[in-house]
């Protein structure tokens, strides 16, 4: 299995929930949008995905491996694009990368081959001398991406990571990644924006700790616009 | 290379990187000392009177008595200066990178911790440089001696500023660290005046100093750079390495953060 697969997972922050008995599966390969308004839960569920935090209850498997039981395993399959930018603008483009790729045991010729080839991907290769403060917004995204690909990652997280770009580099930026789940990358991509998701998409809305609903996204909505369907079932009270 | 190994190069390289950027960091920590040392010493040196205690074999100068405490405060400064960018590395999400990565927390962590010790002991030797172009030197293979003694003691207030770091949630707490941790832990230990000193005006104080884990950091450098060796010092500095790190990483770990705090 090298998708993802979450199971009946919880978490609160002191009495505060935060999720509720969450349970989602994104089969390899494909690309899954994490739908929910803000404070829905998504920034938490990428938290427990990460490890950053630990639920004891629930499971995560991630291409196969449990997060709990095996978390190097897990976590070496596991690419990730935070929502707050984690460059370090000091550093070039591909300095930030070797660090990555060095957190991830891969340096010297074998890192060099892994970094061209994830920022040729990303069409970042001729910035990769550039020192990161001095790249734009969508640039410095790019950035991330392609260094979150350097491990060869079999699933790729990305918590909404077109906040605060341009049009233009939103539409960059979505395209790249719905092509690198075409290439054969499992990806779980959190947003709050409806116009980034396909209707061939995967789907998982997530609003107030509880997914509300799953599958794609065409059958999620039947023939309404995905931004009328998710404003209705997201305005229900509990 | 194995993946250990070369995670600990690349966080060592990082932080001497981030080192070399904030050169008002490193102005800074040596001007601190050496301000002590050419004001401070020279004030006091009058007021103080010290007797012959081991290391010293002869009557020293104040400066000479506390160079190994200025070395201490370097390594004191620069532990919660790390504890400071740890805090600003998880308000700026790059904390998030490291604690990702797939190889052990601990030893990320231990890897920081090496890091930013190595640079707390190129800053004591910069400082240890100019106070012997002033004239206060020391004898020449106690330069060497010295290395595992700031070593040592530099992972222990590493390790304490690696602590202190999980516990404290913003940057704006900081300003609390100066107050309740350097100043009591550099005033209450032997950096600046010899703990009978401090016998002679307070038996509480005294007692407070002797336990203070920084005042045998201190005696552990000032007897190294003597070439003599200290071992009611050394092992004080290594419990309380071990007691910090241990926390740290306590600290650190996933399931800690699930207690109300976002990551």
């Amino acid at each position: 299995m090298n998708g993802l697969k979450v199971s009946e997972l919880s978490f609160s922050y002191g009495t505060k929930p935060a999720l509720e008995n969450v349970s989602l599966e994104v089969p390899a390969g494909r690309f899954c949008a994490l739908l929910g308004p803000n404070g829905a839960g998504k920034s938490t569920l990428f938290a427990l995905l990460t490890r950053l935090l630990s639920s004891p209850g629930g499971r995560i498997q991630i291409a196969g491996h449990d997060l709990t039981k095996t978390p190097g395993a897990a976590l070496s399959k596991l690419g990730i694009v935070f929502q707050q930018p984690t460059l370090d603008l000091d550093l070039s483009v591909r300095q930030n990368l070797s660090y990555f790729a060095a957190l991830h045991g891969i340096a010297g010729r074998d890192a060099t081959r892994r970094i061209d080839a994830a920022l040729d991907k990303l069409a970042m290769l001729e910035r990769a001398t550039e020192k990161a403060r001095n790249l734009n917004g969508g640039h410095r995204r790019r950035a991330e991406i392609a260094r979150a690909l350097i491990h060869d990652p079999a699933v790729l997280l990305l918590d909404e990571p077109t906040v605060g770009l341009d049009a233009a580099a939103r539409a960059s930026i979505t395209g790249h990644v719905h092509q690198l789940s075409k290439e054969g990358t499992t990806v779980l991509w959190a947003t709050h924006l409806t116009d980034e998701v396909g209707r061939d998409d995967q789907l998982v809305i997530l609003h107030q700790a509880r997914v509300l609903a799953q599958g794609r996204c065409e059958e999620v909505c039947g023939d309404a616009p995905l931004a009328d369907r998710f404003l209705t079932l997201t305005a229900q009270p509990r | 290379m194995n993946r250990y190994a070369t995670s600990l190069l690349a966080i060592v390289k990082r932080e001497a990187l981030r080192f070399i950027h904030q050169r008002e960091r490193f102005i800074a920590a040596l001007v601190r000392p050496l301000v002590w040392l050419l004001v401070f010493a020279a004030g006091f040196r009058a007021a103080l009177g010290l007797s012959i205690i081991p290391p010293y074999q002869t009557y020293i100068t104040y400066e000479t008595y506390i160079v190994p405490g200025l070395c201490g405060m370097i390594l004191l400064f620069n532990g919660m200066q790390s504890s400071l960018s740890l805090v600003y590395d998880r308000e700026m999400g790059s904390m998030k990178l490291l604690l990702t990565s797939p190889l052990p927390r601990w030893w990320l962590l231990f890897s920081k911790l090496v890091g930013s010790t190595a640079i707390s002991v190129l800053q004591v030797y910069a400082f240890l440089a100019i106070a012997a172009v002033f004239g206060v030197s020391m004898p020449v293979p106690g330069y060497l001696a010295v290395l595992p003694a700031l070593i040592v003691g530099g992972i222990m207030l590493g390790a304490l500023g690696l602590l202190l770091s999980s516990f404290i949630s913003q940057l704006e707490n900081f300003a609390g660290v100066m107050n309740f941790v350097i100043f009591p832990m550099f005033f209450l230990s032997s950096a600046l005046y010899p703990l009978w000193k401090m016998a002679e005006s307070s038996q509480l104080l005294y007692t407070i100093c002797a336990l203070n884990p920084f005042t045998h950091a201190v005696e552990l450098i000032r007897f190294a750079l003597y070439l003599d060796f200290n071992g009611s010092a050394l092992i004080w500095t290594v419990l309380a390495a071990t007691v910090f790190t241990c926390a740290a990483l306590w600290g650190y770990k996933p399931s800690r953060t699930s207690e109300g705090r976002k990551p």
